[in-house]
Parts: structure tokens; sequence; C-alpha cells
């Protein structure tokens, strides 16, 4: 790194804009990515704390059998809009729109994205599919039913406002297809003089994976979405067999987007924690060649497993044992990520500050995931299990417990980097260990559920479910209260924390060598890259605040 | 947990023991290790970190280990599930129907039934048919279901083994009344299931007595 190059302008990215206008118009029109990655900050935060509030609705409905808070009509729209909302405008934009919008160009050394009008449109893009969603819920005919996989017929058959709904997905996929475009342009195109592929951050590797299957796998729901609405419209016989459809090439279609979109969820989550793990442990990570291609090979491999959705379906019993084969192969490489992931700890010299214990829990949490993804991936067990609770509480913990939980890891690590201000450690901690109480009185009461055969999706259920029903209740109040101290700590160091130094942690990827915040063109000087990426004796030369 | 109304209650049980001892067996060993290093490496100790950029034949091990592991999950998860989908062709054929928000079982003979009666120890076959959205039918105690699928027909396998009386629960999102879709299956021994089967309906109505003059 060429050191000691005069600044050239002590202004943040806050104090400088790229457009003329001041106040509220320089951010509305900016295409800063910075300022870009900070707009989906506060939006999809905002749509998350919804899913949120719904999902504690649901909660709330199931402490008692019957009838408690809401009826069944508002109960399955309550599970479908939160599915809604946290897949399509939380769990999938979330990581890349957020952190690899304000990070990628600073990690590679850059200025801005190849394309930050694109980036700009993407953000318009994604808001104007929230308000489709917002808006088909006031709409007569009342919000959608059909869960968030819309399942034919009954999706073309119910008068709830489905195709306004389905086609908010549309719309936000478009979102994601353009983000993905500018990353791929973005990695390949303007890396810092010296960063070739093998000098990336771990991060950008699984942004880099990612954008391939947003780019690849996103038209498949486009096509679905439109096909959908083409048959509730015009009758036009596609999917639903009483028009002479078929109802199993919608779930094949569905799927084959919809399961590549879980890596698209998953895989960023697992950049960040390759990235805060070596920072933490202040040495380099363990295995970063396997974990980089482990990162494609999820990618791929992950394409051709969506039937394991299906196994109940219907479809042919050499289908069923392929899907089966497939998926038991594609838990390989998210299981060689976690074994490197751990002898990264191994002679480390570790600073267990909050990042590092949202990680530690990921790395538990997501484990849980992962390995009950093996229960539903053998064919036997998972037609037990298959559409049961345990499969809601297999998907919380892969997506919740694994990228809900880097999220926030994420949040954490680089917020003095992007507010430039720093947090109270000591809340962050207590935050950290009633999130992994909450987290599992939360959801492994599900597991249980699944297994003694309480089906998902219930409104009403069976005298017998009762007390894991309530413990699993109780469990959703406390992570209310851990989300509302996670959320305040960061409100409050956003207004009134201690100025965050340039390098609070001690990390020795690019954003941690430019000031807190960054300036607009993210470095006051010219960039070279000659080291790898965790390559920890820079520390030495870098400006670096121990305290 | 091994003992079930029918011997595939317990291949499922055996299955799930398997894939998820190994499991167990593996969560604590990351998580002791990680949780060992995090106590071992503290930076307050003072150790002076060490670079270590990988290890090909650690890398190589933690890939064959788990590549094994899950070719045997996969082959168990295989063979329990062959187990359901070899139906002999002597089994009793079911005509089963679902719709929002019921269940309908025909019999051979013109019975009906929105209760699922069936004798012990004889293989049972549901032919299954919708006659709207997608629904599922699922038999807890026995660790089976499969879904029931508009325009076309699935079937399903079993074998009651003990006499008794088992939820049978709708598991495909099928709309408003979706969680009140249960109904039972009940295993009777041969004799009571023939009485039950040649019995005339206790209401009466036309169509259902003219169903019963077939009976022998």
């Amino acid at each position: 790194m060429a050191n000691g190059t005069v600044a050239v302008s002590e202004k943040t990215f806050y104090e400088e804009s790229t457009n003329k206008y001041s106040g509220i118009l320089s951010w509305l029109l900016t295409t800063d990515h910075k300022r870009i990655g900070l707009l989906y900050l506060y939006t999809i935060g905002g749509f998350f704390l919804v899913g949120v509030v719904l999902g504690l609705l649901m909660r709330l409905e199931l402490i008692a059998p019957g009838e408690t808070i809401v009826d069944a009509q508002t109960y399955n729209s309550l599970f479908t809009l939160h599915g809604v909302i946290m897949i399509f405008l939380f769990i999938v934009p979330g990581l890349p729109a957020i952190f690899g919008n304000f990070f990628l160009p600073i990690q590679l050394g850059t200025n801005d994205v190849a394309f930050p009008r694109l980036n700009l449109l993407s953000w318009y893009v994604y808001i104007i599919g929230a308000v489709l969603v917002l808006i088909s819920l006031v709409l007569p005919g009342g919000p959608i039913d059909t869960g968030w996989t819309f399942y034919i017929p009954y999706s073309v058959r119910t008068s709830t406002n489905v195709s306004l709904a389905i086609f908010a997905a549309f719309v936000l996929g478009f979102s994601s297809i353009l983000t993905g475009l500018n990353f791929i342009t973005t990695v390949h195109r303007m890396r810092a003089p010296g960063m070739g592929f093998f000098r990336m951050p771990l991060f950008i590797w699984s942004l880099y994976a990612t954008a391939w299957i947003q780019v690849i796998a996103t038209p498949v729901i486009g096509i679905t979405i439109l096909l959908v609405i083409l048959e509730r419209t015009f009758g036009v016989g596609i999917f639903d067999p009483a028009l002479g459809g078929d109802p199993i090439l919608y779930q094949h279609m569905f799927w084959i987007y919809s399961h590549p979109a879980v890596y698209i969820m998953i895989l960023p989550a697992m950049g960040v924690v390759s990235e805060i793990l070596p920072t933490f442990a202040r040495r380099t990570i363990f295995g970063y060649k396997a974990i980089a291609y482990s990162s494609l090979a999820i990618a791929f491999v992950g394409y051709l497993v969506w039937a394991h959705h299906m196994f109940t379906s219907g479809i042919s019993d050499t289908a069923r044992w392929i899907f089966s084969l497939l998926t038991f192969i594609v838990a390989l490489p998210s299981g060689v990520k976690v074994f490197n992931w751990v002898a990264t700890l191994y002679k480390g010299s570790i600073d267990p500050k909050p990042p590092l214990l949202w990680v530690l829990s990921f790395i538990f949490l997501f484990s849980i995931g992962g390995l009950t993804g093996l229960v539903v991936g053998s064919l036997a067990t998972d037609i037990h299990l298959h559409d049961t609770y345990f499969v809601v509480a297999h998907f919380h913990y892969v997506m919740f417990g694994g990228t809900g939980t880097i999220f926030i890891a994420g949040l954490y690590y680089w917020f003095p980097k992007m507010f430039g201000r720093m947090y109270n450690i000591k809340w962050a901690n207590i935050a950290a260990a009633l999130y992994f109480i909450a987290f599992n009185m939360l959801y492994f009461p599900k597991f249980i559920l699944g297994y003694m055969g309480m089906p998902r999706r219930y409104f009403d259920y069976l005298p017998e479910f009762t007390t894991l029903q309530e413990i699993s209740t109780v469990g959703s109040w406390l992570m209310a209260i851990t989300i509302i101290i996670i959320v305040t700590n960061l409100i409050h160091a956003g207004l009134k924390g201690k100025k965050a130094s340039a390098n609070p942690w001690g990390g020795v990827t690019l954003e941690w060598q430019t000031t807190s915040p960054p300036p607009l063109h993210n470095f006051n000087r010219h960039v070279e890259v000659n080291h790898e990426p965790y390559d920890f004796s820079q520390l030495k030369e870098l400006e670096y605040d121990s305290k | 947990m091994f003992s079930g109304p029918s011997s595939h209650t317990q291949t499922v049980d055996m299955v799930m023991l398997y894939i998820v001892g190994i499991s167990v067996i593996l969560l604590l060993g990351i998580t002791a290790t990680m949780i060992y290093f995090v106590f071992k490496y503290h930076r307050n100790k003072g150790h002076k970190p060490v670079d270590i950029h990988g290890n090909v034949l650690l890398e190589i091990i933690w890939i064959a280990i788990p590549t094994f592991l899950v070719l045997t999950m996969f082959y168990f998860g295989y063979m329990g599930f062959a187990e359901i989908r070899n139906i002999p062709d002597d089994a009793l054929v079911v005509k089963t129907t679902a719709r929002m928000w019921a269940w309908q079982f025909d019999y051979a003979n013109g019975k009906q039934s929105d209760t699922l009666f069936v004798p012990v120890n004889k293989h049972i076959k549901l032919e299954m048919e919708s006659a709207d959205v997608n629904h599922s039918l699922y038999i807890p105690a026995f660790r089976i279901k499969e879904d029931v699928i508009a325009g076309k027909v699935n079937y399903l396998g079993f074998k009651a083994e003990e006499a008794g009386i088992y939820d049978i629960a709708c598991a495909e999102f099928c709309g408003l009344k979706h969680s009140m879709m249960y109904t039972a299956v009940v295993a009777l021994s041969q004799d009571e299931f023939d009485t039950w089967l040649n019995a005339a309906p206790k209401d009466t109505n036309t169509a259902v007595t003219t169903d019963s003059t077939k009976v022998e």
C-alpha cells in the first residue's frame, strides 16, 4: 500500500455530494454508492421491522389453540406477508444492497460501482416494488393469502390481491438483477492496481458468486410470475389443471428460482463472516481458496437441487432420489466453509468484540440450520417432515440464524466506518447474549413440533402442541426486546456516539485504510495493492487505535 | 421413539436418529472447538498470532469424511423411502378425494366415508385426487404424506400394524380452514373391518342404500 500521500480533502461523503443539491435531494438523486447503500439500509431495515411485527402478531395468535387475536383469514395473510416482506424486501436484497453497495467499491480500492446511475435506479425499482406490495394490502379483495410460494391452483382461485402482490415481486426482481450486473462488472473492471482475483476479500467473492445467481436465476421467477398473472387475468391454462394446465410445472418453475435464491440470501452472509473472523483473530483466514471456490460451488450446485422442495408432490421416484443425492452434495461446500472458519480461530489473537460474538452465534445457529437440512434432504425423513414446523425451524435457523444474525454482525462491524461513530459495547454484548437465548427459545421448539406432526401454515392446532407453542411465543417477546436494544443502541450511537477512529478493530482490508466515514471518492490517495487481503503485517503501518 | 403403529414409523425414526446423531456429534465438535479456541487464544493471553494459510490434508479430510457420511444418509433415506413405494398388487385400494376442507374415502364396494377405515397388517394404497386446490394427506403417526395435486392422481401406501385411531392432517396450504382439515385413520382387525365395510350406513339415504345392495 502506497502510504503517506498528502490528503486532498478532509470532507466525508456526508459533507460532499455527487450532485449540486443539498439536503434530501442530494440523497434522493445521489449516485454515490455509499449514500445508496445507506438509502437501502433505511428502507430495508424499515421493512425488516415490519416483518418482525407481523411475525410477533403470528406468534401471539399461536400462543393458544383456537382464535386468539385474529381470525383465520387474517392469519393466512399475516404469514404470507411475513414471508413476502422478509424474503423479497429484506433478506434477498439485504446484504448485497446495503453492505455490498457500501463496501464492494471500497474493498476493491475504487471510487464507485461500474454503473452508478443504474445503481440508483435499482434503489428506485426496489421502492416501486415495495410500494406495490403496500398498495396490494389496502385494495379491495384484501391482502394476499397464498403463502409466499403462491402455489397454483389456490393462487389462481383466491379472490385476494395476488396479481398485484406477485407483480411487486416481479419488479423487485429487476432491482436484484441490476445490482447483480453492476457488481459483476465492477469486480471484473474496477479492481485497484495489483488486486488480482485472489487478493480480493472473501466478501467480494461471495458477492460475485451471488451476483451471478441474481442475474441468471431471477428471470425465471419473473417469467413464472407473468404467467400466473396471465392465468389469473385471462384464464390461459398454463398451470391450473381446470384450464388444462399443470400445477407441478408451476412448482418446478417457482423453485428453479427460489432455491438458488436461498443462496442469494446466505452467500453474502458467509462472505461477511470471512471478513469479521480474521479481523478479530488478527490472523489470515484459513483456507482462502477453499472458501472462495466453495462460494462458486454453492452457486453452481445450488441450481440443481430445486426439486427437493417437491419430494411429496408426486414427481417420479427417480427424480426424488436424484434430487435427494444432489441436495446432500450441496451441503459439502457449506461444511468446508464452517470448518475453515473454526480453523481461522486457531493460533489467532482473539478479541471477542460484539461483531465476533454474533459470528460465533452464527456458526452455532447456522450449523443447526445446515445439519437439519440433511434431515429434510433425506427422502424417508422428508416425507414425514415436509411442510411441517420442522421445515419452518430449519429455514429460520438458516435464514434468520444465518443471514439475519450476520446482518446484525455486519452492522456492528461496519457501523463505525459507515457513520464515523461508535456504539455502546456493553449493551452490544448484552444484546448478543440475549439474542442467542431468544433465538433458540423462539425456533428450537418448532423442530420438536414438526417431528410431533404439526403442519405449517396452521391457524389452529391440536391441544398437545400448546406448551411448545407457548415457549416459542415467549421467545418471540424476548427477541423483540433484543431487537429494540440493538436498534436503540445503534440509533443512539449514530446521533450521540463517540467519534470512531479510521480503524477501530484493527482490520486490514481496504475499508479500514481510509477515514471513518470515508471521503466522497473513498480514498484521498492512490490505491495500489501488494498484499493478500488478510495480511496483518500491514497493521504496524496502518493508523490503528487500539482502544 | 421406536415402537410405532407401523414398521415404517420405526424405519423413519431410525433414519432420523442416524442423521440427528451424527449431526449432534458434528455440532458439539464444531462448537466445543470454537469455544476452546476463543479462550485458548484470547488476546489477553498475549499470544502472537500465527498466520496459517491452510492445510491441504485437512481440506481433503473435511471434504472426504462428510462426503462419506452424507452418502450413507442419502442411502438410508432412499431405502426408507423405497419401502413405502413398493406396494404389493394385492393391496387394498381406497380412492381418496380431498376438497376444501374435507376428506372423502371410497371403497371398491361403494362404501363411502369421511374417516379412513383400514384393516391392520394389510397393505393399503390410497389413490388420491383433489376436487379443487392442492392438499396433502399426512399421517404423522405413520411418518408418511403425499400431496394431493389438482388434476393428477398421486398415491400413498402404508400398512398399519397396531389397531388404533390416528390423525390425518392436511399438510399443503389450502385456504381458510386448512388447519381444521383433520380426519382420522381407524385401524381395525380384519374381522371388525369387514363388518364395518359391509354394514349399511346408519343414515340411510337412497344413494347409499343403493350402494349397499351391491354387497353380498
